[in-house]
């Protein structure tokens, strides 16, 4: 039997604003998939977003949902999820949302490991508001904001999220909707704070001046740029600069969960533990 | 007569104690002088009562985490200074917008810019007034005494859950370090106030949270209790859902309107102090008006009577009351810590171009002396 996604659907607001070809709607799908397989009441979920064309991911899911301003999804996830900490809080946020105007949040985020999942939807621009640079942006393309060819240097969102401490790290694409509805299930399931970086595809405001103006054209651009973990690691250093790495990219599920740590310090102003000290960290600075 | 007990302290610890007292359970912040104790104590407090604090990495994470915490049906709380609400105005719009009670106190310090972190100003009323862009009413109370740091706080809870939007509580620098006795009511009479927001207990598929009569606030239900809607800073329909469809895109401001001002009676709050027998008006709101109450019985000793109006609710302003003063009496003094923001209310709710002022804008306090010399100039 055919999979019901409208059961996850707002279907009285379909169709979506976004444009025909777009691989938002292949993230979606992912996404109601792994909350399906997880077998989670739609009650006991809230998703978040912020701007941009991604922003508005959280209107068309049947679960609790904000709409929030530029950038500052995790920082209100952060607030629900520690208002709430046995709900399921999920932020979707674009490359610009989530690493330009946000960035700060989302380090502070990956950094304190709360248990958020971060979707976030890299289309390498800023689709929404007609083809400015985002910091994802590859060197040398046209944008709207820098016509003679894009010069800033390219933000690896993974690596910034391993860094900051996520414990959960996490590429895929939208040309792999089965793999990339697997790390969503995967990262949803991970305590801790989860990155997905799913890779999708603007031919409209990336593709149209960079040849690759067909949503096809798009998506081989994008396999052309990305290989799976392994074969990604196995190239010298010099060749992986022309490659993405995709699949499950850090994953640690001993770092301690920031609500349960939280917990923690309830008990301690409760009386029933003594304060916390650096013995209680398995890592010590 | 309600019980009253004695509670030596300081403004800013007092803020935070009626904060847990009225059932708040979430605070975000990030520390700015001289608003930080609120913050040092909730920290102490929020976690022995099952809620929780947290210390953002930023003045715009803490507004948002405590709207987030918010609109899943917790009382929250966010404390900073004049800078950190220039950050969250934008935030502060969207919980205007999407109608998410929050309490913002603001402890008021010499601005603009970095201004004079630990000095005392009375320099964001105005923009207390309109601190994000675009159209909607804010409510913003000012504490003039140790205790109203207490009760002012307590009351804008209520008013937060009653009209369904931000309201702030404004402290300045003198009265949030100030340590002295203050007299308050008890916790069981504050938790017997609390008057939380509205819910709707009918079946999920009828539930419309911004389907609300045109002088009512959005009746929004918890998170997590079977009442899956969408929130947003975009215009919206009943539902929630963003909508560009004239006649609901214009009668939601005007209903963001119509919600306060259908309902002033509500919010109204001011004291007048020796009044009965005055011939001299002086108007002056929070520490300044403790100067200004010295100054008056000093003048008085000499013969000259001066009466106080205090305005407790700054926006929306008590202006039918200024009206009937202005009428009444000739000779009016505005004071205040900063260049006469509020004496441009006065004004316009007098209908009066001659009031007399009194500023400062140094970061230091008036001294009763320097109202009593500015009384006899008049």
């Amino acid at each position: 039997m055919a999979f019901n996604y409208d059961e996850y659907l707002r279907t009285d607001k379909m169709p979506t604003l976004w444009c025909w070809g777009c691989g938002d709607g292949v993230i979606l799908k992912a996404f109601i998939r792994a909350v399906d397989k997880l077998g989670w009441d739609k009650d006991d979920v809230c998703v978040v977003s912020g701007i941009g064309c991604s922003g508005r991911f959280s209107s068309y899911v049947d679960f609790n949902t904000v709409h929030t301003t530029h950038g500052r999804t995790i920082a209100y996830a952060t607030g629900i999820k520690l208002a709430n900490p046995d709900k399921h809080v999920i932020c979707v946020a674009g490359d610009g949302d989530a690493l330009a105007i946000g960035g700060n949040h989302t380090i502070h985020g990956c950094r304190r490991n709360i248990d958020i999942t971060l979707i976030l939807i890299q289309n390498f621009i800023y689709g929404l508001t007609n083809s400015q640079t985002s910091p994802t942006t590859p060197r040398g393309f046209w944008t709207v904001s820098q016509k003679a060819g894009n010069i800033d240097p390219t933000f690896d969102g993974c690596k910034l999220a391993e860094a900051a401490g996520a414990s959960f790290v996490a590429r895929e694409k939208v040309s792999e909707p089965r793999k990339l509805e697997k790390v969503i299930q995967k990262a949803l399931a991970h305590k801790g704070f989860s990155y997905v970086e799913a890779l999708s595809n603007c031919h409209i405001n990336l593709g149209r001046k960079n040849k690759m103006a067909s949503a096809m054209e798009n998506l081989d651009w994008i396999d052309s740029i990305t290989l799976p973990k392994k074969k990604y690691d196995a190239l010298s250093e010099e060749e992986r600069i022309n490659y993405l790495p995709t699949g499950v990219l850090k994953e640690d599920t001993e770092a301690e969960e920031y609500c349960d740590m939280y917990e923690e310090i309830k008990k301690v102003h409760q009386g029933l533990r003594p304060k916390i000290t650096p013995d209680d960290f398995k890592k010590k600075l | 007569m309600s019980k009253m007990r004695e509670v030596v302290s300081t403004g800013n610890d007092l803020a935070a104690m009626a904060a847990v007292d009225a059932g708040c359970r979430f605070f975000g912040g990030y520390p700015i002088t001289p608003s930080s104790e609120v913050m040092h104590t909730i920290s102490d407090l929020l976690p022995k009562v099952g809620g929780a604090a947290i210390q953002m990495e930023d003045e715009i994470g803490g507004i948002c985490a405590a709207i987030g915490a918010s609109m899943s049906g917790v009382r929250s709380l966010t404390a900073t200074s004049g800078p950190g609400i220039s950050l969250k105005a934008e935030n502060l719009g969207l919980a205007q917008m999407a109608e998410v009670p929050l309490v913002v106190v603001n402890v008021m310090r010499g601005g603009p810019s970095t201004g004079l972190p630990t000095r005392v100003s009375q320099g964001d009323v105005a923009q207390a007034k309109n601190p994000s862009h675009g159209d909607y009413k804010s409510i913003t109370v000012c504490a003039g005494n140790l205790a109203e740091c207490y009760t002012e706080t307590v009351r804008a809870f209520n008013l937060a859950d009653r009209f369904m939007q931000p309201v702030i509580v404004l402290l300045d620098e003198t009265l949030g370090h100030m340590h002295g006795k203050a007299y308050l009511p008890t916790q069981d009479e504050v938790k017997a106030q609390i008057k939380p927001r509205r819910t709707f207990d009918g079946p999920p598929e009828e539930y419309k949270p911004y389907g609300v009569p045109q002088d009512e606030p959005a009746i929004l239900n918890p998170m997590f209790k079977g009442y899956r809607y969408h929130f947003t800073g975009l215009h919206h329909d009943a539902s929630g859902f963003p909508t560009e469809e004239i006649e609901t895109c214009r009668k939601l401001i005007d209903r963001l309107f119509r919600k306060v001002d259908e309902h002033v009676d509500e919010l109204e709050s001011y004291e007048e102090f020796m009044m009965d027998d005055a011939e001299i008006l002086m108007i002056a709101y929070g520490s300044v008006s403790l100067a200004a109450k010295e100054a008056i019985l000093r003048l008085r000793e000499e013969g000259i009577k001066v009466g106080l109006f205090r305005p407790i609710t700054l926006w929306p302003s008590p202006e039918k009351r200024m009206f009937e003063l202005g009428q009444k009496f000739e000779k009016i003094l505005s004071v205040e810590l900063n260049m006469g923001q509020y004496l441009e209310e006065i004004q316009r709710a007098t209908g009066r171009k001659d009031i007399e002022k009194l500023v400062k804008v140094n970061g230091r306090p008036f001294s009763p002396q320097d109202i009593i010399d500015k009384v006899k100039e008049l």
